[in-house]
Parts: C-alpha cells; sequence; structure tokens
C-alpha cells in the first residue's frame, strides 16, 4: 500500500506538515518496504484552490491513502470522490512516525471535511 | 471621470469621505454617480439613503460537464488556473466556489463537453438618493466569495452621461475586489489613519494604484492621533495630501448614527469642493 503523508521537508524523517493543501512537500511511503519518494506540492502558494490542485496531485501519485492535519471542504470532496481514504496525522511528529501509526491502526479514518474552507479573495 | 475611494486598511473613513464627496458635488449641473463597491458589506445607503427601483442579477459562467461525452483528457483542468474543474481518476469535479466564471474550460475541451450555465451570485440596485445622486451598489449573496463579477458588472451597469462624474466607494484591503474597483478609475482617492496600521496599508495600495498607472491623493482621517509617519511617507513618495479631517467626538457621534460628514460639519461641503478641484485640475 502506499501513503502520502504531507512534509514540510523532502524525506522519510522529515517533521510532518499539518496542512494539507499549502503542504510544503508530499512524501509517498509503500507501508511494506518503506521506499518512498518525495515531491514538492505544486499549489503550495496558490492564490487559490490549493485543496483540489493537491488532491488532483496525490491522485496522479496513485496513492490510495492521504495522511495529513486537515482536509478543507475542497479538498475532502475532491479526495473522497477519487476513493482516496484521508488520515489524520494524530500525534504523528515525522513522516516516519505517521507510517507506523498508520500501520499500527492509530490513525483517525476522516469521513467529513475537518477544516473550515480556506477560501480568500 | 471616475474617482474610487479605497484605503488599504479597513475601518479609515472611505465611506465617510465618498458619500460626503459626492453630496458636496451634488450642486454641479449632472449630479454624480455613486457606486457601492464593497459589495461584501455595502454601506454607504446608511448615508445617502436611497430608493432602489431597479435590480438586476449578477451571474458568472459554471461549467457543466457532460461525462457521457468526457474522456478524462483533464485539458480543462490543465487550463483552470484556480483549480475549480479538476480531474480525480475518471471523474471530472466542479467547485463552482472556486470558479471565476472565465470559460477556458470550455474553450479548451476537445470533446465539447463541457456547457457553461449561469448561476447568480448577486444582485446590482439602483435608484435616486439625497440630493439627486445616482445610487447603485452591488450585494454579493451571503455565502459567494467571488466579489470581483459582482463588481465588474456594477461598473459597467451604470451608464454615466458625457462628464458626470462617477464616486466609487471601494472595499477594504488590497486584493482581487479592490484592484477590480480602482481599474478603469481617472484618479484614487486614498483614505487613511496617521497611525503604523494606516500607514502599513497605505503603502500596499499605494503600490497596486502605481502598478495600474493610475494616479493618487490621500486624505488622513481621525488626524492627529498616532504619529508622522504616514505624513512622511506621503512627502517622499510625493503623494498629495488632499484634506485632513480631525479626530473629533462630535465627527464620531454623527457618523455612528448614519449622518455624513458634511451635515456634522456644513463646512465641509466646500473643503470637499476644493479637494475636487485639485483633482480635476491634476493633468
Amino acid at each position: 500500500m502506499k501513503i502520502v503523508i504531507s512534509a514540510i521537508s523532502p524525506d522519510l524523517d522529515s517533521v510532518i506538515d499539518p496542512r494539507f493543501g499549502r503542504a510544503a512537500y508530499f512524501v509517498i511511503v509503500d507501508t511494506h518496504t518503506l521506499e518512498w519518494q518525495s515531491y514538492p506540492n505544486p499549489g503550495t502558494n496558490a492564490s487559490s484552490g490549493a485543496g483540489t490542485q493537491a488532491a488532483q496531485y496525490i491522485a496522479s501519485l496513485g496513492a490510495g491513502v492521504v495522511v495529513s492535519g486537515d482536509f478543507g471542504p475542497n479538498a475532502y470532496k475532491a479526495l473522497d470522490a477519487a476513493g482516496i481514504a484521508m488520515y489524520l496525522l494524530g500525534t504523528s511528529q515525522t513522516v516516519r512516525e505517521a507510517v507506523r501509526n498508520y500501520k499500527a491502526d492509530q490513525l483517525a479514518l476522516v469521513n467529513a471535511p475537518t477544516a473550515p474552507g480556506h477560501h480568500m479573495h | 471621470m471616475r474617482i474610487a475611494v479605497a484605503s488599504g486598511k479597513g475601518g479609515t473613513g472611505k465611506t465617510t469621505i465618498a458619500t460626503s464627496l459626492a453630496l458636496s458635488l451634488a450642486g454641479f449641473e449632472i449630479p454624480p454617480i455613486f457606486l457601492d463597491g464593497d459589495v461584501e458589506a455595502p454601506n454607504a445607503h446608511l448615508f445617502l439613503s436611497p430608493a432602489f427601483e431597479q435590480l438586476q442579477e449578477v451571474a458568472i459562467q459554471i461549467p457543466q460537464v457532460d461525462e457521457s461525452k468526457c474522456t478524462y483528457c483533464g485539458k480543462c483542468a490543465e487550463a483552470c488556473q484556480y483549480h475549480a474543474i479538476v480531474m480525480m481518476g475518471k471523474k471530472t469535479l466542479v467547485f463552482p466556489q472556486l470558479c471565476h466564471g472565465c470559460v477556458s474550460c470550455a474553450l479548451v475541451c476537445p470533446e465539447h463537453a463541457i456547457c457553461e450555465t449561469p448561476q447568480v451570485i448577486g444582485v446590482l440596485e439602483r435608484g435616486s438618493a439625497r440630493s439627486n445622486i445616482s445610487f447603485a451598489r452591488g450585494v454579493l449573496n451571503i455565502g459567494e466569495p467571488m466579489a470581483v463579477p459582482v463588481i465588474r458588472q456594477l461598473k459597467q451597469w451604470v451608464q454615466p452621461r458625457l462628464d458626470q462624474l462617477e464616486i466609487l466607494d471601494a472595499p477594504p484591503g488590497t486584493s482581487c475586489p479592490v484592484v477590480e474597483s480602482m481599474r478603469g478609475a481617472d484618479f484614487i482617492l486614498l483614505v487613511t489613519e496617521p497611525t503604523p496600521f494606516g500607514l502599513h496599508d497605505l503603502r500596499l495600495a499605494v503600490q497596486v494604484a502605481h502598478e495600474l498607472k493610475i494616479p493618487v491623493g490621500v486624505v488622513i482621517n481621525r488626524d492627529g492621533i498616532g504619529d508622522q509617519q504616514v505624513d512622511e511617507f506621503c512627502q517622499s513618495e510625493g503623494l498629495p495630501i488632499l484634506m485632513r479631517v480631525p479626530f473629533e467626538r462630535a465627527i464620531a457621534q454623527g457618523v455612528a448614527k448614519g449622518k455624513p460628514l458634511v451635515d456634522i460639519h456644513p463646512e465641509y461641503v466646500e473643503l470637499f469642493q476644493q479637494l475636487f478641484m485639485q483633482i480635476a485640475a491634476l493633468p
């Protein structure tokens, strides 16, 4: 299983980024082998639509699970439509911890947007 | 000629200045048009008491995807700079609240699978106000995030007569709605207060005006509080300070009751007329 975790720097031992749409990086980790790759989030500085842009990017990476600190209404709707499961980081401090907590079934599954929209013009 | 009254910082007195400027010039052969462009919180009507006679809905074009024609090529999502239409695997999702109604998605769709359907986001209202001022305002519907189309259509809706002055009361800030309010103006009157907050946002507003290449003048409201930094900034930037309104209890009380500044202090009529003459005399 490949899972995506939002992170502030591009590696497995990075501190997590609690933001989804405006996360600095997405680290995609194979939960069995711990092989990982990282990608800069193309929407981190988007003037608007960061959540939908990030969701589309996650879908293009082929991940089935994404772990982050919150999911706004647009990101939630998009990820949910693509059948991508969303989990909250909980107490995870690093990407590696988030993977461990995910594997130990310690993360809360998200069933509704967890943050109000940040949309502002 | 159109004068936009803006500020950067909220609550500096844009509407106080804009409404009294309009009232002071209402004796002209052709009374001015007043546009309340603060469509998220219009309040100039409290001072000018218009009787609204006409109403028009503001709609933007929202894409609708015909799933039977869509091949999931993703060209629409690439074209949309607002990420209001995205490809999620074999699904094309539209987020109306992010959509600016630019119709790029429909234009680039090779399958002609996207049609645009109007979605009402607000209304325009107009009528005659105090002293024969033609008053119009935009009102963004509650829950809608996109103020710009309402402001754009408000500006197009009123057809000024030749030589008729338009005064547009802009929203606070320096984001898209303010840029749209300033765009097309011949002069921007920036109302500020002599505080670090007023100065901070004045700097930003001046940058926007410079970017749009529109001349600027400054009104210092609540003069006497704060410090000299706004004055110093205006001097170093070569910005004319066209009026000062003192920090005064009688003005605050009157405005809080919905009284225009020129009703509280009628001597300001002449000052506003002089202010306008200074603007009109600019090259």
